[in-house]
């Protein structure tokens, strides 16, 4: 297990999120869509310009940017 | 009295679809007091009961950081509804239930729907609607909204909560130990004080506290100045212990606790997975062709393009039959009426008014019948993440794609359904910047305009120096958004963090409900201000009349032509008839009066406000190089872009000329000393910026939901176009053009 930024994952790679570093309306929005610590997820692809970031979590698919993912840790394997 | 019922729910649980299967037709849209988001309410009959039912706005959460979640907070609070049918995704019950946990904590009967069973059970998911209805305390009730499966049994159970008498019980979630006791600290304190008694429940008023909700906290200082003040202190207190400890703060550990205690409820044999850990779900297996990156982009410029080819080509089948109906009719009154002012002002103010009106809705119409089978089938969101990159380089949202396509993104669309198109937004934002920004697209108006010039100065190129256009309107148009996001609508970006919702065939009442809601609504809202602003523009194009006696010597000059011919040519074109076969004396005659009527109206434009304003004008508009006519033309423009051709001919004194047939202007524009290229170039670039037509000003003042927008985008376009056009007719003149 080693600890990356969400931003660093490869496409469909799986990690479990550990900590959500961002505050504000921007910490909010994470939250409420469910990425909080302990969501396992998975990276279902990203936007042809790589970006924005595709995740299927929880049963559905979740999308946010890449300076967004920057503020979530994620425990991944390898 | 009928109760009322409120229906909450995340977006895309089917939270509108099970509106519509309950309400039917019998809707009524309104707006919530003060905003532009929609209130939709609709009456449901239980044997003799009869309810209320109110479609609050999608939210994920209730906090009050967005106006859709504050708008159902309030509803919940302030009106009481005798129960909240709280409508949960069943195939994404997780992140659901975050709502469900919190609309129970306001302490309000609720009854949760179970929807979307079928698309769960596809997945391999089951659920036990009684295990979760008996560990949450409300009653749960599977449904399949779509086909209207369930929704009597939902009925039946809320109204069998509506009924009870006893308020229901708080459910007991721990916050951990910290938020815990701060908790058990400020509940006693807000329930003596009885602060904010009458809307929420103490323990919820102490959660928002600690969560430093901000309307909460300043609806509690308006209350109680003291006793806000105290809880703010503990609140406080709280926050920077957890800040020491835990490097977190309690509106985050407050959401962490809220999802674990989900997950232990869920845990509690509520779902049974059918081994479906890697199987790729029906819309994965679609997203991997449509959102694949080098497929993605082409099949979606395909998609557009067909949209657009389909909105337009179908509009404009009722367009002419409106067209020609209202041309019947103007046909109608100018045969029977005597010539008079009166006459003028139903003619040229009123039927041309409402005909301008009514003329936009074919395209309103099907614009928003395609964008809502695009949207509804869960498609657009799709548009809106690959383009997003591009978009949010400029401060826009990916989703503003749509309006600036629809305003003529692709040369020739319309700014009203495109403005109106930017309520698929859901930043404020992003979505005002693309409001102001999607009038300098090419809409179908400008481009007979466009097409004038060329024909007069580039016609051997015009293909090219068409792209040339389109691609200056884009620039323009992302570059002034860029210019509005880091001045007047600052900001930081509204995160792209939303959901991809599986595809869904859309349901053809869901699409034709909203198609009708918003063309109506256009008829409604914008019809009469257009109305009355075109019967103002009337007035300025014909007052003050031509002096009697200027009248007087055109009529001379007509009675003198007609006594010098032959009295047999004069009967040949008295009355005038169409298609008539004429001697070589007849049509020269009929030339020479057509000439005199020409003038008149020349003269008669040039003595009217309108004309004077352009003649005034002419001082400072020789710097982009646009004489006086050009100036009526361009006032005469600001009712509908399609009036500058027809107006121009009018000042060249040819008459009012046909936008379609325009060959005779462009000739005489192409002879006249007074233009040359670089002339009517600095108007191509003039007209692509400046003022939107009337009827798209009175659209965005609309959607922005303030006139000061309105006169916002009148000004800043106009100088902003008058600058670009100063700086390309001296810049050109200097480099020898």
């Amino acid at each position: 297990m080693q600890r990356i930024s969400m931003r660093y994952m490869k496409d469909h790679q799986s990690g479990r999120i550990t900590a959500v570093r961002a505050r504000g309306e921007l910490g909010r929005r994470i939250r409420e869509m469910g990425l909080v610590p302990g969501t396992a997820f998975s990276v279902k692809g990203r936007a042809p310009l790589k970006d924005p970031v595709a995740l299927r979590i929880m049963g559905f698919t979740l999308t946010l940017r890449n300076n967004e993912a920057d503020h979530i840790e994620v425990a991944v394997e390898g | 009295m009928s109760q009322t019922i409120a229906l909450a729910g995340n977006p895309n649980s089917g939270k509108t679809t099970l509106f519509n299967a309950l309400t039917g037709a019998r809707q009524h849209v309104g707006n919530y007091p003060g905003v532009t988001v929609e209130k939709k309410s609709g009456r449901y009959k239980l044997s003799d009961q009869q309810f209320q039912l109110v479609d609050l706005p999608g939210t994920y959460s209730m906090t009050a950081y967005s106006l859709e979640e504050v708008i159902a907070r309030d509803f919940i609070a302030t009106e009481k509804p005798a129960v909240v049918i709280d409508i949960v995704d069943a195939a994404s019950l997780e992140r659901n239930l975050y709502l469900s946990l919190q609309i129970i904590e306001m302490g309000v009967p609720v009854c949760i729907a179970l929807n979307m069973m079928d698309v769960a059970k596809t997945r391999g998911v089951r659920i036990d609607a009684d295990r979760l209805s008996e560990l949450l305390g409300v009653p749960v009730v599977p449904t399949v909204a779509r086909s209207g499966k369930g929704k009597k049994e939902l009925m039946k159970a809320a109204a069998r909560v509506a009924g009870k008498t006893s308020p229901p019980a708080a459910p007991d979630i721990s916050y951990g130990a910290d938020i815990d006791q701060a908790l058990s600290e400020m509940e006693p304190l807000i329930d003596a004080g009885g602060l904010l008694a009458a809307y929420y429940p103490a323990r919820w008023v102490a959660l928002k506290y600690l969560e430093a909700d901000k309307q909460i906290v300043s609806a509690g200082d308006a209350a109680n100045r003291q006793l806000s003040a105290r809880l703010q202190h503990i609140a406080g207190r709280v926050e920077k212990h957890l800040n020491h400890t835990l490097d977190t703060y309690p509106e985050a550990l407050i959401a962490d606790q809220r999802f674990g205690y989900i997950k232990g409820i869920i845990r509690q044999g509520v779902i049974h997975l059918d081994n479906t850990e890697n199987r790729l779900f029906l819309s994965d297996k679609i997203d991997r062709v449509l959102i694949n990156r080098m497929a993605g982009p082409l099949i979606m410029a395909g998609v557009l393009l067909l949209l657009y080819h389909f909105t337009f080509a179908l509009s404009e089948i009722p367009l002419i039959w409106l067209e020609n109906g209202f041309s019947a009719l103007r046909g109608l009154v100018d045969a029977h009426m005597a010539e008079g002012l009166f006459k003028s002002l139903l003619i040229s103010g009123v039927i041309d008014g409402v005909g301008g009106v009514v003329g936009f809705m074919p395209i309103i119409m099907f614009m928003f019948l395609g964008i809502t089978i695009l949207e509804d089938s869960g498609y657009l969101v799709r548009v809106a993440f690959m383009l997003d990159r591009v978009f949010q380089w400029f401060g826009l949202h990916g989703s503003s794609v749509m309006p600036f396509i629809v305003s003529g993104g692709i040369a020739g669309g319309c700014a009203v359904p495109g403005v109106m198109a930017t309520r698929t937004l859901k930043s404020p934002k992003e979505r005002l910047a693309t409001l102001l920004t999607v009038p300098f697209m090419n809409c179908g108006a400008k481009l007979p305009v466009f097409a004038l010039l060329i024909a007069a100065f580039f016609a051997y190129n015009k293909a090219w120096m068409m792209f040339v256009i389109t691609l200056i309107s884009w620039g323009g148009a992302l570059l002034i958004a860029k210019l509005l996001r880091i001045t007047i609508i600052r900001g930081a970006p509204t995160p792209f963090i939303m959901e991809l919702p599986p595809y869904r065939m859309p349901t053809l009442r869901g699409v034709l409900i909203h198609t009708w809601e918003r063309s109506w609504q256009y008829l409604r809202k914008a019809g009469t201000i257009i109305l009355a602003i075109s019967i103002l523009l009337w007035a300025m194009m014909t007052f003050p009349h031509l002096p009697a006696d200027t009248v007087r010597g055109f009529e001379t000059t007509r009675q003198q032509i007609v006594a010098e011919a032959a009295p047999a040519v004069v009967r040949e074109i008295t009355p005038p008839r169409a298609g008539q076969e004429l001697s070589a004396a007849a049509s020269r005659l009929k030339t020479r009066l057509a000439a005199i009527n020409a003038e008149k109206a020349q003269a008669a434009l040039k003595h009217s406000i309108a004309g004077r304003i352009g003649v005034s004008l002419e001082n400072i508009s020789h710097l982009a190089g646009f004489d006086w006519r050009t100036n009526i033309a361009l006032v005469g423009g600001f009712a509908a872009k399609e009036v500058i051709v027809s107006t121009l001919g009018t000042a060249y004194s040819m008459g009012a000329v046909e936008a379609q047939q325009s060959a005779g202007l462009s000739r005489q524009l192409a002879d006249s000393p007074s233009w040359r290229p670089l002339t009517a170039f600095s108007l191509i670039i003039f007209v692509m910026f400046y003022s939107p037509c009337f009827v798209s000003v009175v659209c965005i003042a609309r959607e922005a939901g303030s006139w000061k927008w309105g006169a916002f985008t009148m000004v800043f376009n106009t100088v902003l176009a008058f600058i670009l056009a100063v700086a390309v007719y001296q810049g050109g003149r200097l480099l020898g053009f």
